[in-house]
C-alpha cells in the first residue's frame, strides 16, 4: 500500500526555505525523515531476519526485485520492542549510498512542511543515542498542535550508521 | 565532458593498450618496419586528435615522440633499447595525461620539457637514448647510483648505455650507425597475440563498442528475468495445470538462453588480463638485471569481466613475483646449468565450471629449509609442527600473512603485500590457491577461479526456521546425519565412510534456535573449501535453485559468513551462505598445522610422516593418550549400572553379546551408581572389547610420530599432538587385556619396508598402524597407478600389500606391472581380498601374487609377512 506522498503545504507567507517532512510514530514518538530521500512507503512486509547482524537490523525484504535492508527504528532509538500482537510494522524506504533501506516504523502520517527555521538543535541534555541521529527538534508541529508535540528529525545517514 | 573527448580517450586508451607490446616487439626486431609503422601511426593519430581537440600538453609530447619516431621509420636513426625505453616513456607521459584528463575533463597540468628537450635531442642526432632502468619512473634515470650501472655491464648491455645521467649533460654526438645493437633482454614471446595488428588495415567491423554499464544493467534484468521465472515456475507447480505449462516451458528455455546469452557478453579472453605483463616483466628484466622470456598459453580462455577485473592485480603481483623471487640471476642460472634467460610461464585453460590459472618460473624454487628457519623466527609453528609436515606444506607457509621470503627487501615485490594478500583476493571470489615447487627446478602456482560471480546454482536448506543458500560449487555430498553423528566433548563430528568430518552446526553458527533432534534427524551438507573437508550441519533440505547473486548492504559488511543475498523464487529474500567464511569462522579452514589435503589426493609416499585422525583421551594420571582413529569402532558413553562383573572382570551387554572392558588405568573403579564410564570400543568380526577411559578429550589429525625409547607395556611411546606430549597406546598390548591376540603379537628382528596399496582410506588407516605397531615401516598409496609412480621415483619395499578392487590400475595390473620388469619384479607381493573364490586366488597368482590373505584377517597377513619376509632375508 502507498500513502499518499503529496506534500500539504502550510498557509504560511513563505519567510524561511520549507522543507518535506514525512512523519511517522516510533512507539509513540512522532518523528520525521526528510521526503526527498524517502522512495517507498510499503505496509506490512515478509522480512527474513539475517543472523549475526547487529540488532537493529531487522532482515532483508524484497522490494520488486531488489533487497532491501529493514532496520528497526524502535530498536534503533533503544526503544522498548513492539507489543506482541500490535500491527506489524511500516516500512519507509530511503535510499542512501545507492543502497536501499528500510525504516520500519509503526506507523507513517503525513508529509508536511516545515520551515527550516523552526528546527531547534537538540537539548543537550538529550539521550546520546538519540543526539547522535536526531538533526534536531521541530516545535508545534501542524496537526498536533493540541498537544504540542515535538517532531524529531532524522538524520537517515546516521540512523544507518550501525555497527 | 565533451563528447568528442570522450571518443578520443576510448580509442587511445585501445590504442596505447596495443602500443606496449608493439614497442617490445620492434626492440626484439628493430628493422621490423611494419611495426614502427604501427607505432608512428598511433602517436601520429594522438597527435592529429590532441591539436585537434585543443589538447596541447598532449600534443605536445605526442610531436616530440613523432619525431623520433619518425627518423625510426626512415631508417635515418637505428632503433636501440635505450631508444625504446624513451618512447615507453613517452606512451607512459601520454597514459598519465590521459589518465588525468579522464578524471577531471581537462589536462593535468605538469611539465614535460626535459623529456621533450631529451627527445629534441634524439631526434637532432645530439644524444643517443639512455637506457633507463625502470622506464615506468623516467627520472630515476637521474638518480642511478654507479653501482647500478656496473652491474648492469656484467650482463651484456646494449652499446646505447653509454653514460648514465646523460640527460643532464648532452653527451657527445655519436653517429646513430652506431648503437646498433639491440638488447633484448626481455622477450616477449607471446606479445604478439595480445596485440591487434593495427597495420593490417580496416577489417569489416564485426564488432561494436558497448558501454559497460549497458551490459550491466542487461545482466541486472537478465538476473531479474530468471528470478521472475523461479517464481512462476514455482506457482505452477503449485497450480499443476497444463495449459500454463507448456509455454512456460518455453519461457524457462528462452531465459536460460538469454542468459547464457548476455553472460557471454561479459566473458572476456583472461589475455586482457595480461596485456600489461609483457611491458611489466620487460621493465623487471632491466630492473633486476635478468633475462626474463613471458610465455603466455590460453590467452583467449574467457571469463566473466567482473572476475576477471578482480584478478587482475594479483596477477600482475604473483608475476612480478616470479620475476624478482623466483628466477635467478643470468650468473646463478648459469651457474646451476641452466639457460641464462629464466621463462615465466602463464597457462590458463577452463576446467569444470572453473578457469583454472597456472603462473609458472623456472628458477630456483621455494627453498624449504630457508621457509622454515622463516617459520621457525617468526613462530608461525614450532620445530614439532614443522618436523611432521610435508614439503608442500611448509611451502604452504608462504601464503601466511607477512611472510616473504626475498632475504633482501627489493623495490620490485617490497615487504607486507605478499601471497597471503593474493590468497585473499582469490578466496574472496571464491577461488582458490595452491602451490607446486621443487627447489631448482622452479615454482608454479596454481589458482582455481570461477567463472562468473554473478548467477550460481545454490542448494537451499532450512536451520533454526531460516532458509539459506549454499553455493553449489563448494558442495561435495549430501548425506543424511542419522546415527554417524558423535560428539567428542562438546564438538559433533560424523563418520562418513573412512574418514571423520568435523561437523558445524549451522543453527548454532548463526545464533539461531537449534533443534535438539537436529543433529539426528537433519543432514550433513559436506562442504570442500581449499584441501579442507567439513560437514555443515542443516535442518533440513530443499531443492537447487538458480540464484542471482547480489552483494550484502554495506552495514553487513562485517558478517563474514554471508557471500551475498538473493530473492527466490517464491519471492522472499534469502542470506547466501560463504563456505570460506564459515570455515575461517570455525577454524576449520585455518591455513597451516591443521590442513591437509585428505580428499582424493594420495598419502603416498609420506608413510611415517602421514597424518591421521587421533583420538585424544584421558585415564589416570599423566599425559593425554592417543589412539589412531581408524582403529576404533565407536566411542560410547555407558551408564555405570550397565556394567558388570564377570569373574572379576568388567564386562558389559553389547549389542547383543557380552564385551569385556579393559580399564586403562590400576586404580579403576566401576563408576557409582548414575555415573557413567566412557568407552573405546575396538570391533572385528563378531568381537568387541572396550577400553574404559576417564575422559575423551578430542580428535585431531596429526603426524603420528613416536619417539622411542620409552618401554613401557601399553604405550608404543610418546608423540607431540596437538603442541602436547601424549603417550600412544600400544593397541595390540591392550587387546590382549581383553584375552584374545588380536594384533599379532611379536616383532620382526629388522624392520622391512612395505608398500600398502589399497584405495579405501579406510583400511589403509586400520592397515597402517597394524603394521606400524608390528614394527614395519609402512608407506600407502591409494591406488595402482600411484604405487608404480614410487616405483619409477625409485622407491624399494621388501613386500607391497595390495588391494585386488582399485580404481584405474587394479591389483591385477599392478602385480603384471611390477612382474613385467623394473625394480620391484621380484618383491614379495601379497593381494589382499574380501573375495576368497579359488578363481579369483588363481587370477591373482597368475598375475604374479605370492600371497593370497583374506582382507580382514590381520593374524594371517602379519603371519604371511613374517614368512615371505623371512625367505627373502635370508
Amino acid at each position: 500500500m502507498q500513502a499518499e506522498l503529496a506534500p500539504t503545504h502550510r498557509a504560511v507567507a513563505a519567510v524561511a526555505t520549507e522543507q518535506g517532512v514525512l512523519t511517522l510514530t516510533v512507539a509513540g514518538q512522532l518523528c520525521g525523515v526528510p521526503v526527498l530521500s524517502v522512495r517507498d512507503i510499503l505496509g506490512p512486509q515478509a522480512i527474513t531476519p539475517i543472523p549475526l547482524a547487529p540488532p537493529e537490523v531487522a532482515g532483508g525484504l524484497n522490494l520488486r526485485g531488489r533487497i532491501v535492508t529493514a532496520v528497526d527504528l524502535r530498536r534503533r532509538l533503544g526503544l522498548a520492542a513492539r507489543e506482541a500482537g500490535a500491527s506489524p510494522p511500516m516500512s519507509v524506504v530511503v535510499e542512501v549510498g545507492g543502497e536501499l533501506y528500510a525504516l520500519l516504523a509503526d506507523s507513517v502520517g503525513d508529509v508536511l512542511a516545515l520551515p527550516d527555521i523552526g528546527l531547534a538543535p537538540n537539548p543537550p541534555t538529550l539521550d546520546p543515542l538519540w543526539r547522535d541521529v536526531c538533526a534536531g527538534i521541530h516545535q508545534d508541529v501542524a496537526g498536533h498542535a493540541e498537544e504540542a508535540r515535538l517532531l524529531i528529525m532524522l538524520d537517515v545517514e546516521r540512523v544507518l550508521d550501525i555497527g | 565532458m565533451d563528447d568528442l573527448i570522450a571518443d578520443f580517450l576510448t580509442e587511445t586508451g585501445e590504442g596505447l593498450a596495443g602500443l606496449d607490446a608493439a614497442l617490445l616487439r620492434l626492440e626484439r626486431h628493430p628493422d621490423d618496419a611494419r611495426t614502427i609503422g604501427e607505432i608512428f601511426r598511433l602517436i601520429h593519430t594522438i597527435k592529429g586528435t590532441c591539436g585537434f581537440l585543443g589538447l596541447s600538453r598532449l600534443e605536445k609530447v605526442a610531436h616530440a615522440g613523432e619525431n623520433v619516431l619518425g627518423r625510426y621509420r626512415e631508417g635515418s636513426l637505428a632503433v636501440t633499447s635505450g631508444g625504446v625505453s624513451l618512447i615507453l616513456r613517452v606512451v607512459d607521459r601520454v597514459r598519465e595525461i590521459i589518465a588525468g584528463l579522464e578524471a577531471t575533463g581537462a589536462e593535468p597540468a605538469g611539465d614535460d620539457s626535459a623529456l621533450i628537450t631529451e627527445l629534441d635531442a634524439v631526434f637532432t642526432g645530439q644524444a643517443v637514448p639512455e637506457d633507463a632502468p625502470g622506464a615506468s619512473i623516467p627520472e630515476v634515470a637521474q638518480e642511478v647510483p654507479a653501482s647500478g650501472s656496473a652491474a648492469g655491464r656484467q650482463t651484456a648491455e646494449p652499446a646505447g648505455e653509454v653514460a648514465p645521467g646523460s640527460a643532464k649533460t648532452p653527451a657527445p654526438a655519436v653517429p646513430a650507425g652506431q648503437a646498433d645493437t639491440p638488447a633484448a633482454m626481455a622477450i616477449p614471446a607471446a606479445a604478439e597475440a595480445a596485440a591487434a595488428p593495427a597495420g593490417e588495415g580496416v577489417a569489416v567491423a564485426q564488432t561494436l563498442r558497448v558501454n559497460v554499464d549497458v551490459l550491466e544493467s542487461l545482466m541486472t534484468l537478465v538476473s531479474e528475468l530468471v528470478l521472475t521465472r523461479n517464481q512462476l515456475l514455482q506457482l505452477s507447480r503449485a497450480r499443476n495445470d497444463g495449459a500454463l505449462s507448456g509455454p512456460l516451458q518455453r519461457l524457462s528455455q528462452i531465459t536460460s538462453e538469454l542468459q547464457e546469452g548476455v553472460m557471454k557478453t561479459r566473458m572476456q579472453p583472461i589475455g586482457n588480463a595480461w596485456k600489461g605483463l609483457p611491458r611489466l616483466v620487460r621493465d623487471l628484466s632491466r630492473e633486476l638485471g635478468k633475462k626474463i622470456e613471458l610465455e603466455m598459453r590460453g590467452a583467449e580462455t574467457e571469463l566473466d569481466r567482473q572476475v576477471l577485473e578482480l584478478i587482475r592485480d594479483p596477477l600482475t603481483h604473483m608475476v612480478r613475483n616470479s620475476g624478482d623471487h623466483g628466477l635467478e640471476t643470468p650468473a646463478e642460472r648459469r651457474a646451476a646449468g641452466k639457460p641464462e634467460v629464466g621463462m615465466i610461464r602463464l597457462n590458463a585453460y577452463h576446467e569444470g565450471g572453473h578457469i583454472i590459472i597456472e603462473v609458472g618460473d623456472d628458477g630456483r624454487g621455494l627453498a624449504v629449509e630457508k621457509i622454515r628457519a622463516k617459520v621457525l623466527a617468526q613462530g608461525l609453528a614450532t620445530e614439532q609442527d614443522l618436523a611432521g609436515m610435508g614439503e608442500r606444506d611448509i611451502q604452504r607457509f608462504i601464503f601466511r600473512a607477512g611472510f616473504s621470503t626475498a632475504a633482501a627487501v627489493t623495490s620490485v615485490s617490497g615487504r607486507g603485500v605478499g601471497m597471503d594478500v593474493v590468497k585473499t583476493n582469490v578466496e574472496k571470489i571464491g577461488g582458490t590457491i595452491d602451490l607446486r615447487s621443487r627447489e631448482g627446478k622452479g615454482t608454479t602456482f596454481l589458482i582455481k577461479i570461477p567463472l562468473t560471480l554473478a548467477i550460481v546454482s545454490a542448494l537451499i536448506v532450512e536451520a533454526g526456521g531460516e532458509r539459506f543458500a549454499i553455493p553449489q560449487i563448494g558442495v561435495v555430498e549430501l548425506v543424511r546425519a542419522g546415527d554417524g553423528v558423535a560428539h567428542i566433548k562438546d564438538a559433533p563430528v560424523l563418520r562418513l565412510r573412512d574418514r571423520l568430518l568435523p561437523l558445524v552446526s549451522l543453527s548454532r553458527l548463526l545464533r539461531l534456535d537449534e533443534r535438539p533432534e537436529a543433529e539426528r534427524g537433519g543432514f550433513v551438507v559436506v562442504t570442500q573449501v581449499g584441501q579442507n573437508l567439513f560437514g555443515i550441519i542443516v535442518d533440513r533440505v530443499f531443492d537447487t535453485e538458480e540464484i542471482v547473486v547480489k552483494p550484502v548492504a554495506p552495514i553487513l559488511r562485517h558478517v563474514t559468513m554471508f557471500s551475498g543475498n538473493t530473492i527466490l523464487g517464491d519471492g522472499s529474500v534469502i542470506m547466501i551462505l560463504d563456505p570460506n567464511g564459515i570455515a575461517r569462522a570455525t577454524g576449520v579452514g585455518a591455513e597451516g598445522v591443521q590442513e591437509e589435503a585428505r580428499r582424493g589426493a594420495a598419502i603416498a609416499s609420506s608413510s611415517s610422516v602421514e597424518r591421521m585422525s587421533l583420538l585424544l583421551f584421558r585415564a589416570g594420571n599423566g599425559a593425554p593418550r592417543a589412539v589412531p582413529l581408524g582403529l576404533v569402532a565407536r566411542l560410547e558413553d555407558l551408564s555405570g549400572d550397565r556394567i558388570e562383573m564377570s569373574h572379576g572382570r568388567p564386562v558389559v551387554q553389547y549389542r547383543g553379546a557380552l564385551m569385556p572392558l579393559v580399564p586403562m588405568n590400576d586404580s579403576w573403579m566401576p563408576p557409582a551408581a548414575g555415573g557413567r564410564q566412557a568407552v573405546l570400543v575396538f570391533n572385528d568380526g563378531g568381537r568387541a572389547m572396550g577400553l574404559a577411559v576417564d575422559e575423551i578429550l578430542d580428535v585431531v589429525e596429526e603426524t603420528l610420530k613416536i619417539e622411542n625409547g620409552q618401554d613401557r607395556p601399553g604405550y608404543l611411546g610418546t608423540a607431540v599432538i596437538a603442541g602436547r606430549a601424549t603417550e600412544v597406546i600400544d593397541c595390540a598390548w591392550w587387546l590382549r587385556q581383553a584375552g584374545e591376540d588380536w594384533f599379532g603379537g611379536s616383532r620382526p628382528a629388522a624392520p622391512a619396508r612395505l608398500l600398502v596399496v589399497e584405495d579405501s582410506a579406510f583400511f589403509r588407516n586400520m592397515l597402517v598402524p597394524v603394521l606400524g605397531a608390528a614394527g614395519y615401516e609402512v608407506v600407502a598409496a591409494s591406488s595402482g597407478a600411484q604405487a608404480l609412480k614410487l616405483r619409477e621415483a625409485g622407491e624399494s619395499f621388501d613386500a607391497v600389500i595390495s588391494d585386488i578392487e582399485m580404481p584405474e590400475l587394479d591389483g591385477l595390473g599392478l602385480a603384471r606391472a611390477a612382474r613385467d620388469g623394473g625394480a620391484w619384479h621380484t618383491t614379495p607381493m601379497i593381494a589382499l581380498t574380501s573375495r576368497q573364490e579359488p578363481e579369483a586366488e588363481r587370477r591373482g597368482r597368475e598375475a604374479g601374487f605370492d600371497e593370497y590373505v583374506p582382507k580382514f584377517d590381520r593374524d594371517a597377513l602379519l603371519a604371511v609377512l613374517r614368512s615371505r619376509l623371512a625367505a627373502t632375508q635370508h
